[in-house]
């Protein structure tokens, strides 16, 4: 059964070469090479990939910011390449640099923009809702890198859009106004929006999107929702995802033979640094902790971890640096 | 590709629908968002200090150097009266050419640009608010220029407003054009670097405030051929006998198509 309504951008066989590039002897370079994707209304959809994957080219293709050499795209039922104001109107874009003018002040900048549309985003509720009124009176220029962030995305949203475009939304956010960051896109995908937004942070991923598309090398190399993406590559019936590490660091050289079952590893990467990894069960948690007690040990630390997306991702594409 | 769950690429099947409440805006009107992108450029130009002294102190002091030096004597008119055209049109220079193309090359550079083209103004909307921006900050340049030489003692001939104003305009469009080739098509510090020289360089030997009778023999030959020289020509012209120079509107009009169509071809947005 599909999805009732119809996706807000669908992009099949997008094929993207730029150049000619003087680096290749005047060739033309592939960047983007058959990547398929589709992103529903009131969803999160994440474009996850390294640095240079072709993320930023494919949504850079569906905004209309650059042509295509072979594909089609659709935005809203319509070809982002000869679209007009109408279509512009119902779509919000933040693009990586921001691209605000240095000049401008953030709201003068807001209200401007504001006036290309007929029914804005009010303003003042936008400069509320990401704590643009503490640094209203600094021009763009002078901004942190996360206030920048900030002011592109409250311009990316003042048209009150139906799909919004995030090009790596959390670069140079502090931890404060990543999570306001967050919680906005989360209760703007809840109210129906359908947003589309690239990132290298799995965490970004894990903690925002709804479906994620690995991008590697121009290509989708996996895709499905975090939990499916979790258990990638594993046999089924494989006790894999049940895989935990428990970190801990407490005193050096101590022996945990018999207190832990076999099928759990556990190795001390640096003095007093233990990582057991296998199937842990809560059990295995209380004999741990039972053993520790019993010898009057306490860890300076203690976390849990299950595998990561970005474990996934590593074993996805490969480790090497490129 | 892997595959991670099963089906077509791109069946949305798996993922679940949501509530519809976000709606899209409609577009303001294409005049609204013309006429605020060019109310806003022009706030930007008017704040700029830099851009002021170049549109309106160094026209200024100009006007005032060539009134009293000998530099216009014997070409038939008083000074003030051979000066003023030349001032105007170096002012359309000032600020469609120089300013305007330091603002669109740094624009540019910052994605500003870009931004701007994915909001309703659009690209097309963008350029005519930038046009609307070189037109306003125009009509003040030639309210103080005007009022000022006035004061000098300017007299005008008075049938050589009309063509003389449609002249200035059509000078300002073949110098936009000119500025926006240039600023859309190399780093912003080049187009800095040549508008700025250019500003210099025709402003003292291209015909614009000193008539090509006084320049240098090897500036004279080819002044007439500049958009400076028919635009200074074409004005003083005007304003001196009342007549409509056709080879130096010609001259304006082929400048206006060739760099407005270089522009549009190799323009870059990014």
């Amino acid at each position: 059964m599909r999805s009732p309504e119809s996706p807000v951008l669908t992009i099949s066989g997008l094929v993207k070469d730029v150049g000619p590039l003087p680096t290749l002897d005047g060739k033309m370079l592939r960047v983007v090479s058959g990547l398929s994707l589709i992103a529903e209304r009131g969803q999160v959809t994440a474009l996850l990939g390294a640095n240079g994957a072709g993320k930023t080219t494919t949504i850079e293709c569906a905004q209309g910011l650059q042509k295509r050499t072979a594909g089609a795209i659709s935005l809203l039922g319509q070809d982002p390449d000869s679209a007009g104001a109408g279509l512009r109107a119902r779509v919000g874009v933040m693009l990586q640099d921001g691209g605000l003018p240095p000049s401008a002040r953030p709201i003068p900048l807001l209200r401007h923009i504001a006036g290309m549309y007929q029914d804005p985003w009010p303003v003042d509720e936008l400069i509320g809702r990401l704590g643009i009124d503490s640094f209203s009176r600094t021009n763009v220029r002078r901004l942190s890198g996360g206030q920048k962030q900030r002011l592109a995305l409250a311009a990316a949203l003042v048209g009150n859009p139906e799909v919004l475009f995030l090009d790596e939304p959390s670069a140079g956010l502090d931890p404060q106004s990543r999570q306001m960051v967050f919680d906005l896109i989360s209760e703007l995908r809840n109210s129906g929006m359908g947003i589309v937004l690239t990132t290298h942070l799995m965490d970004d991923a894990q903690r925002l999107a709804d479906y994620v598309y690995i991008i590697d090398a121009g290509r989708n190399v996996a895709e499905g929702t975090v939990a499916q993406l979790l258990r990638h590559q594993l046999p089924a019936g494989d006790a894999s995802e049940h895989i935990r590490t428990l970190l801990f660091e407490t005193e050096p050289g101590l022996d945990f033979t018999g207190v832990l079952p076999d099928g759990v590893d556990v190795t001390e990467a640096r003095a007093g640094s233990y990582a057991a990894t296998g199937a842990l069960s809560p059990a295995d948690l209380a004999a741990i902790t039972a053993w520790w007690a019993a010898r009057g040990i306490m860890p300076s630390s203690l976390s849990l971890e299950a595998r990561s997306l970005e474990d996934v991702f590593l074993d996805i594409s490969g480790r090497e640096i490129r | 590709m892997t595959r991670v769950t099963g089906g077509a690429p791109l069946e949305s099947a798996h993922r679940g629908s949501a509530p519809r409440t976000a709606h899209g805006s409609a577009p303001a009107s294409l005049l609204r968002r013309i006429l605020l992108q060019g109310q806003y450029e022009t706030i930007t130009m008017l704040r700029n200090g830099e851009q002021l002294i170049l549109a309106i102190v160094l026209p200024l002091l100009a006007m005032v150097g060539l009134t009293v030096t000998p530099l216009l004597d014997g070409l038939g008119s008083s000074r003030i009266n051979v000066a003023v055209p030349g001032i105007l049109a170096l002012c359309a220079m000032s600020t469609a050419f120089t300013g305007q193309g330091i603002s669109t090359g740094f624009d540019r550079r910052y994605g500003v640009l870009r931004f701007l083209s994915t909001t309703p103004l659009g690209r097309t909307g963008l350029i005519a608010g930038k046009v609307l921006a070189v037109l306003a900050v125009l009509f003040l340049q030639v309210l103080i220029v005007t009022a000022v030489a006035l004061m000098l003692g300017w007299q005008p001939n008075p049938a050589g407003w009309l063509p003389g104003l449609a002249i200035l305009v059509l000078g300002a469009a073949a110098f936009t054009a000119l500025g926006l080739l240039v600023a859309g098509t190399v780093r912003p510090e080049a187009t800095l670097a040549i508008t700025n020289l250019l500003w210099i360089l025709l402003g003292a030997l291209g015909g614009i405030v000193i008539p090509a009778e006084r320049l240098p023999a090897l500036s004279q030959a080819v002044v007439h051929f500049l958009p400076s020289g028919a635009l200074g020509q074409a004005l003083r012209d005007a304003f001196l006998y009342g007549s409509v120079n056709g080879a130096a509107v010609l001259v304006l009009l082929l400048w206006t198509a060739i760099a407005g169509g270089a522009a549009t071809r190799w323009f870059k947005w990014n």
